[in-house]
């Protein structure tokens, strides 16, 4: 039944693409602007902390203590993270002689289906990222084996890990640089902040499904 | 920005069938305006309608009938000057999709490029300079939607108002809001079009202006209309009446 | 579409006009809507660049739309998605009604899309025994109501918070009554997070589907899209034909255009970008994934290279915000599942001129959709081309139901106004009969109608032709 509505529908269309009209239009691409790399910190910084998201910008030595700063704050229980990743490596170990309340580390290395109801009950999930976008200000979520796309959805907390340098100007940029169109992966996903709704009389309120908290360390090497 | 004929010294005047029948008086006060500014000013006695009613209520062909006739009258290549938005819209950017597939195309596209509404001619071709001598008023603009989007014409139509030193213009708050006339749209959508109105006369009258100007007489009709059925004291006006009867104290008719 | 009942525009029109509230919410909420837009398209030369682009990318695209949907399906089929064709809305509903089936689903939680509005998907499921239970805020608070969306974007927007406050009080079990939006939120979250969990499929629209990667596009900022296209084990996408792009470097100003103008936005919260199912290794995401591509006369309109253009619609609902009429008679109005402008050409081409074609009417061609819509759809003038179709007698006429509004008295009174205004004449003396006749026209007719809230419009005692023969104008 589908094979047949597709040949009929693809022949209608066939049929009218046949119907001469005006010429068509050529896309004028407009050139994206580009940023220097203090000018896309702040950039990215402004932006998303307009969002509501929480940004540090900190450094190589510091960023793990920054982290610890503010799990403790929180008081959280729990914190799923990637374990065969750098970061994982990263956090195991300091884990490891960390002194203080910390969360438990959970590592998200089952299948979903034998770890669904366990996520839905954890805090907070930390990821790496693949970059982010100046402009608009987003961070670009690269899920892989590795690293599920479940963590940085199902916990009411997200802490992303963002390497300084590998901040774009704008989308189109980060497409273009990275290739993106020779090797996509199951779902990227770009994230702006906390999740939002306007439905209600067009007021803004935050934590609707997604996290109600966006955390971004900004790493500068 | 579109290019306006330098120290015009002869222009076609088309008056509109609304002017014609309800408001001849804003017609003459264009035509004077420019008259005064020595300019020479011819009226082909046979025009009417630019066709826009039937264009819009799904008789394009005999939109086309009409159409063609105004263009065969106002064949020298002069301006055109339309004391209306709207009909000047028609002319200027519907005419030539009428006019697609007519082999005369060449000639309906010249005919549009003619065409100008009358304050963009008197602000850029004319380069009028008004000197008010009338007792100080308020008043407030209303810019009909095509002479704000298709024409792009209201802010030179409310430099003219500036232009006179006696008049204040107290904006409406919704001033880019369509007023409900539509043509026929008042008429096939009655409930609707009221509802406009009266937002509008509403706006209106939160100005506490005492006069309602506007550069069409179809919104002229509608929203004064409704003013005198709710029997408010504002008066509505359309912009060439109102400007002659500023700078030289009287009525156009006169 | 399935059972619908016969559009009443005037009575719809009458009930939501008296309806203070609703009008109330309606013109609050898209006051909103509009300064926002206007906020984030501040710079007025770029952004008439960017809806340059964005016109001339769909027309491009549409004008290989045959080739691009096959290369989508391709691509997609290589990445492990599966292509399902429908042409009309009973085959779409049974697709997915099929893949619910093939896994012994009864839980089915859905992102936001119109096309399933458009299916009237959840009543077919419901009656196959299958919950379809609405994620989008919006979407669920019209749900628990047993309502259609009153707006593109926003499908609550006709509520507030006191409605929606009762609404939840009286649907959901334990709710407290509440007028927070904080709360609201907050008991949404908590009943929705519950059926994510257990959900056996996900459902979602697409925005833009890329041919060159075979990428469906998918925009939202609550979350509930990403919960619904990767907790379940089965994730089924649902896209208009029209929606395809060619390349993915075409996002970005597409996104920049559709989130401006349908949120005021720069971005949204999230913009998932998915390419394939569950790959060997990986620990989550949908093990399926179906894309599921309806026409619902959408290539009948493709073959018109005029009405074509409707084509070009990316959804973003702008066009509703910024038309007066919309914003006295709110979406339900309507009758149909796409409101406002749009739904002023969409509909009739779709269901036929004679079940729609009376909602071309309403409008006063005032041109604020034309000027603010993303893709520069020349709605006004597609709003006429239905008007002259729904008069039309020709037999070349490929527009179902054209000519119906087709009658003698209307027809005579356009040649006859076309005689009298070719021939000057007769166009005087009509007009000096009239004059005679003064203020007693008779109030039949339009002039009644007009004259219901207005003074009726009084014949200058002289035209305009016979004054100027006084003041010295020449005639050629």
């Amino acid at each position: 039944m589908s094979e047949q509505s597709r040949q009929r529908i693809l022949a209608r269309l066939a049929a009218g693409t046949r119907q001469a009209s005006a010429p068509i239009p050529q896309p004028d691409p407009i050139p994206a602007r580009t940023y220097s790399r203090t000018e896309k910190i702040e950039k990215l910084k402004t932006l998303m902390e307009a969002m509501r998201t929480e940004v540090h910008v900190t450094d190589a030595q510091n960023w793990i203590h920054k982290l610890e700063e503010i799990l403790k704050k929180r008081k959280l229980k729990s914190l799923v993270y990637p374990p065969q990743t750098t970061l994982g490596g990263i956090l195991e170990s300091h884990w490891e002689s960390a002194e203080g309340n910390l969360p438990q580390l959970i590592p998200y290395e089952k299948e979903i289906e034998d770890f669904k109801e366990r996520l839905f009950t954890i805090d907070a999930g930390i990821t790496s990222t693949a970059g982010a976008i100046a402009d608009p200000g987003a961070l670009i979520l690269w899920p892989s084996e590795k690293e599920p796309r479940l963590m940085s959805l199902v916990p009411s907390i997200h802490i992303a890990i963002l390497q300084a340098d590998k901040i774009f100007s704008s989308f189109l940029e980060a497409m273009h640089k990275e290739k993106w169109s020779t090797k996509m992966p199951t779902n990227v996903v770009l994230i702006s902040g906390p999740s939002k709704t306007a439905d209600i009389e067009m007021t803004l309120a935050f934590g609707v499904h997604g996290p109600r908290e966006l955390i971004v360390l900004i790493v500068e090497t | 920005m579109r290019n306006y004929p330098d120290n015009p010294q002869k222009v076609y005047y088309f008056g509109t069938c609304l002017v014609d029948m309800f408001y001849p008086g804003a017609g003459l006060a264009g035509i004077k305006l420019l008259q005064q500014n020595g300019i020479k000013v011819i009226f082909p006695s046979q025009q009417t309608c630019c066709g826009q009613p039937a264009y819009n209520s799904g008789f394009p062909d005999e939109a086309r009938t009409v159409a063609r006739k105004q263009i065969e009258l106002f064949y020298k290549d002069l301006p055109i000057v339309v004391p209306s938005g709207s009909c000047a819209g028609m002319m200027r950017h519907h005419y030539p999709k009428l006019f697609e597939n007519d082999p005369r195309i060449d000639q309906v596209i010249s005919f549009s490029e003619r065409i100008f509404e009358l304050s963009e001619f008197l602000v850029h071709a004319v380069n009028i300079k008004l000197e008010d001598h009338g007792l100080p008023i308020n008043v407030t603009w209303h810019s009909s939607c095509h002479a704000l989007r298709e024409m792009a014409v209201t802010e030179d139509s409310k430099s003219l108002i500036r232009q006179l030193k006696n008049v204040e213009l107290v904006e409406l708050q919704r001033e880019q809001d369509c007023c409900g006339f539509g043509g026929t749209f008042a008429v096939k959508q009655p409930a609707i079009s009221a509802v406009m109105v009266k937002d509008k006369t509403d706006d209106v009258r939160q100005t506490g202006a005492e006069r309602l100007i506007t550069g069409d007489c179809g919104c002229l009709m509608n929203i004064s209309g409704a003013l005198q059925y709710e029997n408010a004291s504002i008066k509505g006006q359309h912009l060439a009446e109102f400007i002659w009867e500023r700078i030289n104290g009287e009525s156009s008719t006169a | 579409m399935a059972n619908h009942q016969p559009l009443d525009f005037e009575k719809n029109v009458a009930r939501a006009i008296n309806d203070k509230q609703l009008i109330k919410n309606i013109k609050s909420a898209m006051n909103t809507l509009v300064l926002k837009r206007k906020n984030i398209f501040s710079d007025a030369a770029e952004t008439e660049r960017l809806r340059t682009l964005g016109n001339a990318t769909k027309s491009q695209a549409l004008s290989k739309l045959p080739e691009l949907l096959e290369r989508l399906e391709t691509k997609c089929t290589e990445n492990g998605i599966q292509v399902h064709w429908a042409e009309t809305i009973p085959e779409a509903n049974q697709l997915v009604l099929d893949i619910m089936k093939s896994h012994g689903a009864t839980r089915l939680v859905k992102g936001k899309s119109m096309v399933s509005e458009e299916m009237e998907l959840n009543a077919y499921l419901q009656k196959h025994g299958i919950e379809a239970l609405e994620t989008d805020l919006g979407e669920f608070i019209i749900q628990l109501n047993h309502e259609t969306p009153a707006h593109i974007i926003v499908p609550a927007i006709h509520k507030n918070r006191d409605q929606i406050s009762k609404i939840f009080h009286d649907h959901i079990p334990g709710a407290p009554y509440t007028d927070n939006v904080d709360e609201l939120n907050a008991i949404a979250r908590k009943t929705l997070r519950q059926k994510f969990e257990k959900a056996d499929v996900g459902l979602s629209g697409v925005n833009f589907a890329v041919a060159e990667t075979g990428t469906l596009c998918l925009v939202e900022n609550e979350g509930n899209g990403r919960m619904c296209t990767t907790v379940p084990g089965v994730h089924i996408a649902l896209m208009g034909l029209e929606k395809v792009v060619e390349k993915l470097e075409d996002l970005p100003p597409m996104l920049r255009l559709l989130i401006g103008s349908a949120t005021g936005q720069l971005i949204t919260t999230y913009v998932n970008m998915i390419t394939s199912p569950r790959k060997p290794g990986e620990k989550d995401g949908p093990k399926e994934v179906h894309l599921i591509i309806l026409d619902n006369g959408r290539s009948k309109i493709y073959a018109d290279p005029q009405r074509r253009k409707t084509l070009y619609c990316i959804r973003c609902g702008t066009c509703l915000s910024h038309c007066p009429v919309y914003n006295r008679i709110g979406g339900h109005a309507y009758g149909y599942i796409y409101p406002g402008p749009i739904g002023k050409i969409l509909n009739p081409q779709v269901e036929g001129l004679e079940a729609a074609g009376v909602l071309a009417t309403a409008s006063s061609l005032c041109n604020a959709c034309e000027e603010v819509c993303p893709v520069k759809i020349p709605i006004p003038e597609l709003i006429r081309r239905i008007r002259n179709e729904s008069y039309s007698k020709d037999p070349a006429s490929m527009v179902a139901g054209h000519g119906y509004k087709s009658n003698w008295i209307e027809s005579l009174v356009w040649k006859l106004w076309a005689i009298a205004n070719t021939r000057p004449l007769i166009n005087a003396a009509g007009i000096k009969v009239l004059g005679a006749l003064g203020l007693k026209l008779p109030k039949v007719g339009p002039l009644k109608l007009w004259t219901r809230n207005r003074k009726a419009p009084e014949l200058a005692p002289q035209s305009l032709h016979e004054l100027v023969k006084h003041i010295g104008v020449d005639n050629e």
